[in-house]
């Protein structure tokens, strides 16, 4: 119960910032539009609206990792944590009131984004559906990254971290060309890291290449694991002063 | 009932902030904890509202340990920190509602009681304006409220008049006059006539350590001299030469 009061007060700071706004749901959409119309152009068919789509959707939760990130360094700095830390409010209160209402942020972005995709004439798929599942599932990383970053650093220094986040989650994507063109160590690197398999797992699911999902969803939920982990034992640490 | 505190320390790797800490604040009582930068006020604060875990030693407060059953004394406090601590995009109201909820008042409850703190801090006309909208002095009166509306036994206020207008000053001293001797607050400031107006016992604290307790008249006595600052200087010279 206490965990939803402390979820809702978190949506509303969220929701009720025009950024959420501006960077969360306008900015993807943006994409999504200017590289489609790119995409004409194009001799190959990385930009194909099928390619781009789940790509930019896996994109757009970066925006996600800066909303948890930015809130949770706001609320340390201001004292608001502290606050909250002198209540009887229980650790997974306060790590679930941050993590839950960034899941329906999630589906808004996901909705959002595929929404416009047909808009601008990708084809209808009903693998649509399961798609929504495992890119909620793929939130999570993003979400955890944000209780990472905002449990380890102050709100002015997330925006930093975050500059460099947004870069190596597209970069070593595979949003905006295929890794292979590079190949070598770039590419090695990049399969390291959970984003290039994120993305990997947004366009098969959506394809409806069901047996291509499943070994990049390992690698994200070992990774969402892991950053939870982590994240959790620094809050708890600083709980405990 | 009261809050005895027991030898309570705590060292960070290495360096004592707080040294075996023992005295007694009594039920209702109006105490003010004075020292300079780095005394270990803020830690003491802390170390009493659960915040952190003490080092050794303990503290009873009104009846449960704070090592022993942090859970039982988070019940009974609330703490209004330095900086104010308000909710940036929710209204005022919603912060009251937000704070009652989380100490177990359901919607109705939290509402009632929102509605009568707002009317009691001179906030009914700004309930739906954001938090960050608010000046300096109603986001103190927020903050303070915010830590009321738990209806807490024992109110820790840490420099809560830091940054504020005489006026405004003025106006919180009134608000916390009315409070004395409904609920236990312990205060810090850096405000000594704050001090002399508010407090009914003083402590006075010198790295990490208690160097002098008692009321403004007996501490008058015990230093000879006539004003709480001259008592609060000579006190910390002699602590610095011992």
């Amino acid at each position: 119960m206490r965990a939803l009061t402390f979820a809702e007060r978190n949506r509303k700071e969220i929701l009720r910032d025009p950024m959420t706004l501006l960077f969360g749901m306008v900015l993807p959409l943006l994409m999504l539009w200017l590289f489609s119309m790119m995409a004409e152009n194009m001799p190959f068919d990385l930009f194909t609206l099928e390619k781009l789509a789940p790509a930019i959707i896996v994109f757009s939760f970066s925006f996600i990792t800066l909303f948890t990130g930015m809130l949770i360094g706001r609320d340390k700095s201001s004292s608001f944590l502290m606050r909250i830390f002198a209540s009887p409010m229980a650790a997974t209160d306060y790590l679930a009131g941050y993590a839950l209402p960034l899941l329906p942020i999630a589906f808004l972005q996901i909705t959002a984004c595929y929404g416009t995709a047909l808009l601008l004439g990708m084809p209808f798929t009903i693998d649509a559906i399961p798609a929504v599942g495992v890119l909620s599932i793929i939130s999570l990383l993003y979400i955890g990254f944000g209780l990472f970053f905002g449990t380890f650093f102050t709100d002015r220094q997330v925006g930093a971290m975050f500059a460099i986040f947004v870069n190596i989650t597209t970069w070593l994507s595979g949003t905006w060309f295929e890794l292979d063109m590079i190949g070598g160590t770039f590419q090695r690197v990049a399969y390291l890291l959970p984003f290039a398999h994120a993305v990997d797992a947004s366009r098969a699911i959506f394809a409806g290449d069901y047996g291509a999902v499943f070994i990049p969803m390992l690698w994200v939920m070992a990774y969402t694991a892991v950053i939870f982990g982590i994240a959790v034992w620094g809050f708890k640490k600083r709980m405990r002063g | 009932m009261e809050i005895a505190i027991k030898e309570l320390t705590k060292t960070f790797k290495g360096r004592i902030a707080v040294d075996h800490l023992s005295l007694t604040i009594g039920q209702g009582e109006f105490f003010a904890l004075l020292g300079e930068n780095g005394a270990g006020k803020t830690t003491t604060i802390k170390l009493l509202s659960c915040l952190m875990k003490p080092t050794s030693g303990d503290a009873i407060m009104l009846g449960d340990s704070i090592v022993e059953n942090p859970q039982a004394v988070k019940k009974k406090l609330n703490i209004s920190p330095q900086e104010t601590a308000v909710a940036r995009n929710l209204t005022v109201k919603e912060n009251l509602e937000f704070i009652a909820k989380i100490y177990g008042s359901d919607k109705r409850e939290a509402e009632q009681k929102a509605m009568g703190l707002m009317d009691k801090f001179g906030l009914m006309d700004r309930a739906k304006s954001k938090g960050r909208t608010l000046s300096g002095g109603l986001e103190r009166r927020l903050s303070i409220a915010m830590a009321m509306i738990s209806e807490p036994e024992i109110i820790f206020l840490d420099e809560p008049t830091v940054g504020l207008d005489v006026r405004a000053r003025l106006d919180l001293w009134q608000i916390l006059l009315d409070l004395k001797g409904q609920i236990t607050i312990i205060l810090t400031t850096h405000y000594l006539e704050e001090v002399e107006a508010l407090a009914d016992r003083i402590g006075i604290m010198h790295k990490g350590r208690l160097h002098a307790l008692g009321t403004l008249e007996e501490l008058k006595e015990q230093t000879g001299q006539a004003k709480l600052q001259d008592i609060f200087l000579q006190l910390t010279a002699e602590a610095e030469i011992q």
